[in-house]
């Protein structure tokens, strides 16, 4: 992983924080809950306030860590790709993975710590796969920058981008359940249920799922 | 390294000897025997403490802070012997990250110490004369069995928060081990779950200059009215260099030289480095006795809690409640960064309540007793969080 916090750059852009509210809704209320990436930990504050969660965290960067320790949050410094190995199988009710996974060095590797330790998993990540990036390349012919992904192509801690499709074929190849996909357009609103999935694929600028083993 | 005590020096030293059994800070003798992890006991026995704040009437709000190798229980209030500020001025008092104006907070001064807790220079009850040599073998588990014998005392079932550094660390870490019901929080600061070879190895130096001083006298030399300054300066001097950092030493004295243009062609401290060291040791030996040097370094050197609980440092933990917090700093090669980050990782398996914190300092090993505001707010933000949970406002 990068040295910049993935999750603080694309929470940064994310002015609506849907998808944390999503993340709020699908996590149940006094759950024991890992944060993977947690940042300054708004995701953890929120899921203390609402649904009164018994939460920790991770988080790569020093900053994030000691303004969330600070905060009295349990975070401690680590990183994904790396230390995750340390906990039990089902030590959580839920493993969250905000706006992280693609900024791992070995997302498959994370993804399934995520299902050995945590009953669920919960994972959002920004959908490469939206029009506005396909046609940025398609048109431009540079790597797309977008609210999401704001960063250039050599400067982005995002280094495993994928598209919802791409992902779920990780979560058949892991033998990950899917039990809800919920994809967000740009202005922060769910997209209907019953809309496909190559339209999900093509209109969702963000993802959550919640997985299961 | 001045050759002759000077008068200033025998003050302190009658000061520093009448602390041993008169401290000046409160003291509770215990006549039930304390059992030690070598087989010995100690009895009857002495603890010497500082307390500061006011205990609440459910009892709940108290910060237990253990001291260092070196340390005592004077945290906040002036030295007796020494006049100086106390260890943790900057960190304990009214309005500080452990504020004395919400919590209440107890420092014992460790048995083995010389501070007025039963230690090597105490009298030895079956002779009459001080321990000395036959003071039994301590651990930091021992040191640990003796405060939760004076929170018995005291009538308090438990504690908020065990704060320490680095042997203070030990202990916090050997209370969440040993009395997991009796912590609902623990902050372990600059330290290990066992005390690593190079640690030992410095430890072996000091204590073999303090023995290589002809007036340690076999450990007798209260007997002997001797004193082995010397060794234990010098014991001092190569410690106190593991407790800073090369940057920390470069940006304080370089290659700077002591009062004079060039150097002297000869051996006497040149460099400020050497004549700071001379002062560290000098200063060291009039407030600390050479017999609990070795004694407290040897339970430093014992400690591995990981052996304690069948080789896996995990089981030391296993069903703890405790919220932990554990600190770190980049440039303590004493107790680095991975040391701590064991212990986390070992908190992790038994999915405990655990937060981390590496600050990023020069300061070396020191680092915990000095200014670092990150480690300040770590601290007041961690425990308050605690107090909240526990229902203190």
């Amino acid at each position: 992983m990068n040295l910049t916090t993935p999750s603080h750059a694309v929470r940064a852009a994310d002015t609506s924080r849907v998808d944390l509210l999503l993340i709020a809704e699908m996590v149940s209320a006094n759950a024991r809950v890992l944060d993977i990436g947690c940042g300054d930990g708004t995701l953890l504050r929120l899921l203390a306030e609402k649904r009164g969660v018994d939460g920790r965290g991770i988080e790569l960067s020093q900053a994030g860590v000691n303004s969330c320790v600070a905060q009295g949050l349990a975070v401690i410094q680590g990183d994904a790709d790396t230390d995750l190995v340390y906990y039990p199988d089902l030590a959580f009710d839920f493993a969250i993975l905000s706006q992280t996974i693609q900024a791992t060095y070995s997302p498959r590797h994370v993804l399934e710590q995520l299902l050995r330790i945590g009953k669920r998993a919960v994972v959002s990540f920004p959908n490469f796969g939206h029009w506005r990036v396909r046609t940025q390349l398609l048109f431009g012919g540079k790597m797309p920058k977008t609210d999401n992904l704001p960063d250039r192509w050599y400067d982005t801690p995002n280094i495993h981008l994928c598209t919802i499709k791409d992902f779920l074929d990780l979560c058949s190849d892991v033998g990950a359940k899917v039990e809800r996909t919920v994809a967000l357009n740009a202005s922060g609103s769910k997209l209907g249920l019953s809309m496909p999935l190559f339209a999900q694929n093509l209109f969702g600028e963000q993802a959550v799922f919640l997985l299961s083993r | 390294m001045s050759e002759t005590p000077t008068a200033q020096a025998f003050i302190d030293h009658s000061l520093r000897l009448a602390q041993i059994a008169n401290p000046e800070s409160a003291i509770v003798h215990f006549n039930d025997p304390l059992p030690l992890d070598c087989g010995a006991e100690l009895s009857p026995f002495s603890t010497a403490y500082k307390t500061y704040g006011t205990l609440n009437a459910e009892k709940s709000n108290l910060v237990l802070v253990c001291h260092a190798l070196t340390g005592d229980q004077h945290v906040a209030n002036l030295h007796p012997v020494t006049g100086k500020p106390g260890w943790w001025e900057t960190m304990v008092g009214p309005g500080k990250p452990i504020d004395t104006d919400r919590y209440f907070v107890l420092c014992p001064n460790v048995i083995g110490g010389c501070m007025g807790s039963t230690g090597p220079s105490s009298l030895n009850p079956a002779t009459g004369i001080p321990y000395g040599p036959d003071f039994p073998v301590i651990t930091v588990r021992d040191m640990v069995r003796a405060q939760a014998r004076l929170l018995d005392h005291l009538g308090i079932p438990d504690v908020l928060c065990v704060l320490g550094g680095s042997m203070g660390g030990m202990q916090v870490l050997e209370w969440a081990a040993t009395y997991k019901d009796r912590v609902f929080s623990a902050v372990p600061i600059a330290c290990a779950a066992r005390h690593s070879s190079q640690n030992i190895a410095f430890h072996e130096v000091g204590r073999q200059a303090v023995m290589a001083d002809p007036e340690w006298c076999q450990g007798r030399y209260l007997e002997e009215g001797k004193s082995p300054r010397k060794g234990l300066a010098v014991a001092r001097m190569a410690a106190h260099i593991t407790y800073l950092s090369d940057a920390a030493l470069h940006q304080k004295f370089g290659r700077n030289l002591q009062d004079r243009e060039k150097v002297a062609f000869g051996f006497d401290a040149d460099f400020q480095v050497e004549s700071y060291l001379r002062y560290q040791g000098v200063s060291f030996v009039d407030r600390f006795d050479a017999n609990s040097y070795l004694y407290i370094t040897r339970a430093m050197d014992y400690f591995d809690i990981a052996a304690d609980h069948g080789g896996v440092l995990a089981n030391a933990f296993a069903g703890t409640r405790t919220r932990f917090c554990l600190v770190s700093f980049t440039s303590d090669w004493l107790f680095p960064t991975e040391e701590s980050r064991e212990i986390v990782h070992a908190l992790n398996a038994v999915a405990a309540k655990v937060s981390f914190v590496e600050i990023k300092s020069d300061k070396g090993h020191d680092a915990f007793l000095l200014h670092e505001p990150e480690l300040f707010d770590t601290i007041r933000g961690f425990l308050s969080a605690a107090a909240r949970k526990r229902g203190i406002l």
